[in-house]
């Protein structure tokens, strides 16, 4: 019984959408967990996977493929699933996660259930699974019947714990953790095993294959910053950003808009927090002028706090805040970047 | 160029989405019904590629007749041919919706074969992927940026803030994603053509499908009311008061 989970990198720690993933991963029971990782074996962080309950790593270094190769990802993970009599193979669900798993299941003729927030194994071949649909404004319960499930978590549903701490259900425990604490006085993990891979590799898995280009890269991305500052209609125009660039300067993050502010042209499309733009996990989302449409709220449900700024006190995103201010963006965020200023 | 382009009616969903009783579908009776703006995204890119380019425009949609009503709303904006892989109401499911979609492409011949990133609705995110497998054809997804060739295509998107690009010799299968373009609005003339167009069609077969859904269902909400901090500029105190209480001033 293995279980193996795509382990996507950030920098030099595990992306922490991977590290969710690995938290539902741990939930299904089996004895090993695989985190397969696309990095030099040098730059593999062993001991944060420990702590989510990784058991063996399995390492693809560059000098047997380099860079993102979607399809080659994915052979490699059907060639690791054979070789280890997996039970299960996941990803996040991210960009990349979404991406592999959909060519596993290609590869392998097999379902592949996207975006899931719990999978409990059934017996058998089965999988009982829920997963998000309308991006996360349904969920459905469902049935897969695999030799190996294949499945992605969704980004946004799932808190990251890790093992030494996960006793109880994983909701209770990450509202017990201090915010980006460690919890003390815990077991050190069980060994992990580094297991350094060399499939061999088809030149048809290798016809598409990414060249990133490091420029462009600065700044922190919307869908893992700590705080973000949303504009929506209420801004009124393309040159009403400053104030909202200035106050996620302030707090440390990032700006996202509203549908509607891209489809005006005001901002780029990258910049849209929604269905079908990006979707976030701060710890602090401050929606400013945004009434809240329900692809919107898709995006930002996962915020852990949300604090709506708007004139309209009967506007839907209220329904989703712990906290509003009513009032015109226009003058409360100027008071506000003058008040943290003279902090 | 000869281009498909497959798109999905969904309901449009506003203010909020609800569930039948029998919880297998997303309540209609309130709501009309359109594509995802990816899809819309997907056939604007396709009429642009063609008319720099040259060649066709065909649109697609696998699900009911209704479905008629969105290859018109295509067709209006530019696609020159229809095509209805009509079903008998059962939800197929992504592998035999790509296989579907193969037999077209087959028959017909494409260079190049538009998606959405993903259906609005299923959010399965595989039908392209499962296509291009089918085909034996270079697929790239999530595409934000595309550029054409006689025999090549540069796609591109965005990956953590940085730009990926693919190159991918054609024929090939590529999803895009909203942003990609801004979607013109149909002509009257292009709706008038729409109107009286044609739309081929045929019955694929459906197959079940290892993952079966049960019944959907509205999130347990987490729906509350907000506390008013306050109105206007007087309320900032208060409001920088619980900005550090969630910890984030530093």
């Amino acid at each position: 019984m293995t279980v193996l989970c795509l382990t996507e990198l950030d920098g030099a720690d595990p992306a922490d959408a991977s590290l969710r993933a690995l938290t539902l991963a741990r939930s299904l029971g089996g004895p090993s967990l695989g985190a397969v990782v696309f990095a030099d074996s040098a730059g593999v962080p062993a001991s944060a996977l420990a702590d989510y309950g990784v058991t063996d790593v399995y390492v693809i270094e560059p000098s047997t493929l380099e860079g993102y190769a979607p399809q080659a990802w994915a052979r490699v993970l059907a060639g690791l699933a054979a070789d280890t009599a997996a039970t299960a193979v996941l990803a996040a669900g991210t960009d990349r996660g979404n991406e592999v798993l959909a060519h596993l299941g290609a590869i392998t003729g097999l379902p592949m259930a996207a975006n899931c927030t719990l999978v409990t194994p059934d017996g058998g071949r089965t999988h009982r699974l829920v997963r998000h649909r309308w991006a996360g404004l349904l969920l459905e319960d469902a049935v897969m019947e695999a030799p190996i499930a294949l499945f992605t978590v969704a980004t946004d549903a799932v808190s990251p714990v890790p093992v030494n701490v996960a006793a109880d259900s994983v909701s209770n425990v990450s509202a017990a953790l201090p915010s980006g604490g460690t919890p003390s006085g815990s077991p050190m993990p069980a060994s992990i095993q580094v297991h350094v891979h060399k499939p061999e590799l088809a030149e048809a898995d290798l016809v598409v294959r990414a060249v990133e280009s490091p420029a462009g890269a600065g700044g922190a991305s919307l869908a893992t910053a700590r705080v973000v500052v949303g504009g929506g209609r209420g801004v009124g125009g393309a040159d009403g950003f400053a104030p909202l660039e200035e106050l996620a300067d302030l707090l440390g993050g990032v700006v996202g808009v509203s549908r509607v502010v891209t489809s005006e042209g005001w901002r780029p499309h990258k910049q849209q927090v929604g269905q079908t733009g990006t979707k976030i996990t701060p710890e602090l989302y401050l929606a400013c002028g945004i009434s809240g449409a329900i692809q919107h709220i898709a995006g930002c449900a996962g915020a852990k706090h949300i604090i709506a700024i708007n004139t309209d006190p009967g506007a839907p995103i209220l329904a989703h805040a712990d906290y509003a201010v009513i009032g015109d963006l226009h003058q409360v965020i100027p008071a506000l970047v003058e008040a943290l200023r003279a902090r | 160029m000869e281009i498909l382009v497959c798109v999905k009616r969904v309901p449009t969903v506003g203010g909020k989405i609800a569930v039948t009783p029998d919880g297998q579908e997303v309540d209609t009776r309130m709501s009309g019904f359109s594509i995802s703006p990816h899809e819309e995204c997907a056939v604007e890119e396709a009429v642009q590629i063609t008319e720099r380019a040259g060649g066709a425009v065909s649109v697609l949609t696998l699900g009911p007749e209704a479905a008629i009503e969105q290859l018109r709303g295509a067709l209006a904006l530019g696609a020159g041919r229809a095509v209805l892989l009509e079903t008998d109401g059962r939800e197929f499911g992504p592998i035999a919706t790509a296989a579907a979609i193969a037999g077209e492409v087959r028959a017909h011949g494409y260079d190049l074969v538009l998606l959405g990133n993903e259906a609005a609705d299923t959010g399965d995110y595989q039908v392209g992927i499962r296509l291009a497998h089918e085909l034996g054809w270079p697929v790239a997804t999530g595409i934000k940026n595309l550029s054409v060739s006689a025999d090549s295509v540069v796609a591109r998107r965005e990956y953590r803030g940085a730009q990926e690009a693919y190159e991918l010799p054609l024929p090939a299968v590529i999803t895009v994603k909203e942003g990609i373009n801004l979607p013109r609005y149909p002509s009257l003339p292009g709706r008038l053509r729409a109107k009286r167009a044609a739309v081929e069609r045929s019955s694929p077969s459906w197959a079940a499908e290892g993952l079966r859904k049960e019944a959907l269902r509205v999130p347990a909400s987490s729906k509350h009311q907000a506390t008013v901090l306050g109105h206007g500029a007087d309320a900032v105190p208060e409001l920088v008061r619980v900005l550090d209480e969630l910890g984030v001033l530093s």
